[in-house]
């Protein structure tokens, strides 16, 4: 059999000259644990590594250490019950996962939300999408050796933060929507703060675009490093930024709008070769992106209802007529006992998160509970590519592109 | 991708293959044996090039029990496409496998048998996923119960030094489900018992 060993594979010419030097050295494979508590992993992912000196021959990726069962806790609770579980999925971007989760069930009973509704999901999405982004191209940056992008980064994100207070009531879970609409509306001042936020916010992004784009140090370690192909990231299943920087343009909010995407003007920034220095530029851009929407979201933000009026059995009514009214109270009654009443069905839906696509599978056989629902998380599928990316790349590297991919193991495990 | 817009061929072709009734994407029915041609028609032929997800269902009481759902994204035409497969066993689920279609089929495909326990025939290596080797069950069929079952840790050495186990979820049948019967300090767990404390542990049931 023809096969190569790991130090031809990483240095071809080197390995050649070096061949008969080697064959007299008693060399044997080593073989490390990454994590599951490494500062570079991101949260509990460890990595089996199989190492011929710094070379890695092998990876075996072994997940699961936050798995808790969302989907079998989603099957015994209500829809509407289910909201908070969607913030520890991708815990970086809690809001936009809260908005996917939403738009599934709203797809399954067919509900149109007002243009108010839309426009506050769409703020919200792309908050959350900064936020996720600044915190993901922060450590990324650290762990490549590059730690002060980390504290700028992390201003911005307090501020994100103090916004997402000030509409949800929390800073990280915020469980913002319901099937049918959203919480409460935007109190009143918000939408300037927005404003005033992504003013301060692009020179920011310019001055970690300085720090970053052309360091020396910060392209040599990610240039070149862990190249997934257009094809193998198709094959792989891989979404989102991950894709894009592959060379591959797809994005639903272009693809397949919804919230009412296709109404704002936006570019998807694409990369060539699909390293993580692409993958660093495709994010870098995607931030200025989503400032360019929440600007034109904020522009033409509707007057009207954030929730859907129809929707009786499905959103809950306003609080002061709960108390008033006997009809609202009856309703109110129906939606905390038995749920909101959702026709049979299966229904598939998969939103653009800061990640990825995250779609979520629902059957329903009526009434208020989910009979299935499966969450498709884009982290998930963007590890399973490490058994291959990871082959022939120095232990470094493998630190490079574990930032570069940008995971949540709360989204991968569920 | 409507459903004026999928070719009439795919009756032709795949005699087999039933249309199946959906609200939203095209569906459609697919014999296990046929699958992965059906399936790499639909990538070849239809440019439905990503396989976005796989989930098994369990149908409980019905026969056939278990169902193996894909789901099929075109980054090209933009539109996606749901192939459902029935496992023609209940006892010992098997359809086969897609990895040589789609590599990243893999975690996919280990998680459904992590969580239903249906085989894939032809995967490369089928082991559990997200729970550890050696866990008995499979928690996401519907016989599993929401607490879970009390099991031995999965790491031997530890087990062995401190006699833990895998406990079952504290709340009777479930966390978020509480029987109908006895007191309310006997079924709500979480209700106030000020009868014991730090000093004097809570009686063991």
């Amino acid at each position: 059999m023809d096969f190569k060993t790991a130090s031809e594979i990483a240095f071809p010419d080197t390995a050649a000259r070096t061949d008969a030097a080697l064959q007299e050295l008693e060399t044997e494979k080593m073989s490390l644990s990454m994590g599951p508590s490494h500062p570079s992993t991101h949260g509990v992912l460890r990595l089996m590594l199989e190492l011929d000196g710094e070379v890695v021959t092998g990876c075996d990726p072994v997940i699961g250490y936050l798995h808790r069962g969302d989907e079998k806790i989603a099957e015994n609770m209500t829809y509407n019950q289910f909201v908070p579980y969607t913030d520890r999925l991708d815990y970086l971007a809690p809001l936009a996962n809260n908005v996917a989760y939403a738009l599934a069930v709203e797809k399954l009973a067919d509900l149109d939300i007002p243009p108010r509704g839309q426009a506050i999901r769409v703020i919200v999405c792309e908050m959350a999408r900064i936020s996720a982004h600044l915190l993901g191209l922060g450590a990324y940056a650290m762990d490549t050796g590059a730690m002060t992008v980390f504290l700028y980064t992390f201003t911005e994100r307090e501020k994100l933060y103090t916004l997402f207070e000030e509409l949800t009531g929390a800073r990280f879970t915020t469980s913002y929507t319901r099937i049918g609409g959203v919480a409460r509306d935007v109190p009143a001042g918000w939408t300037e703060r927005v404003l005033k936020f992504c003013d301060q916010f692009l020179p920011v992004v310019d001055e970690v675009d300085k720090l970053l784009t052309r360091n020396r140090i910060f392209v040599d370690r990610t240039e070149g490093v862990g190249e997934i192909s257009a094809a193998d990231a198709v094959a792989y299943g891989l979404t989102g930024p991950n894709l894009r920087a592959s060379g591959v343009p797809m994005d639903l909010r272009k693809d397949d709008p919804y919230c009412g995407y296709e109404n704002y003007e936006f570019d998807v920034p694409i990369g060539t070769r699909g390293d993580s220095y692409d993958r660093y530029l495709v994010r870098l851009e995607e931030m200025r992106q989503s400032v360019r929407i929440l600007r034109q979201a904020i522009d033409g933000f509707p007057d009207g209802l954030w929730y859907d009026e129809g929707a009786k059995k499905i959103f809950a009514p306003p609080k002061d007529k709960i108390m008033t009214r006997m009809e609202e109270l009856i309703q109110n009654f129906m939606l905390v006992t038995e749920g909101p009443q959702m026709p049979p069905g299966e229904v598939y839906f998969e939103a653009e998160n800061p990640k990825g696509a995250l779609g979520f599978f629902i059957i329903s056989k009526g009434g208020g509970v989910p009979y299935r629902l499966k969450i498709r998380s884009p982290s998930f599928a963007s590890l399973s590519i490490l058994p291959k990316v990871c082959v022939g790349a120095m232990v470094s590297d493998v630190v490079t592109i574990l930032g570069s991919l940008d995971f949540v193991m709360g989204e991968c495990d569920r | 991708m409507t459903a004026a817009e999928f070719p009439p061929e795919v009756r032709e072709r795949f005699p087999e293959v039933s249309e199946r009734p959906s609200v939203d994407c095209k569906a459609f029915n697919c014999p296990p044996e046929r699958l992965p041609a059906f399936l790499q028609w639909l990538r070849d032929a239809l440019d439905f090039d990503l396989l976005t997800d796989i989930s098994g269902v369990d149908w409980n009481d019905a026969s056939p029990r278990f169902s193996v759902v894909y789901h099929l994204y075109s980054t090209r035409r933009h539109g996606y496409v749901r192939v459902v497969t029935d496992c023609p066993s209940d006892d010992e689920p098997a359809v086969p496998s897609v990895v040589p279609l789609w590599p990243g089929a893999n975690w996919h495909e280990r998680e459904t048998y992590d969580m239903f326990g249906i085989r894939f025939t032809g995967h490369p290596d089928l082991r559990r996923i997200l729970m550890w080797d050696g866990y008995e069950y499979y928690p996401l069929r519907k016989d599993f119960p929401l607490a879970g079952f009390e099991t031995d840790l999965p790491d031997a050495e530890v087990a062995a030094e401190t006699g833990a186990k895998v406990q079952a979820a504290p709340m009777a049948g479930g966390p978020f489900v509480a029987p109908t019967r006895g007191t309310m300090k006997e079924r709500e767990p979480r209700a106030k018992d000020e009868s014991w404390t730090e000093k004097k542990p809570k009686p063991r049931a």
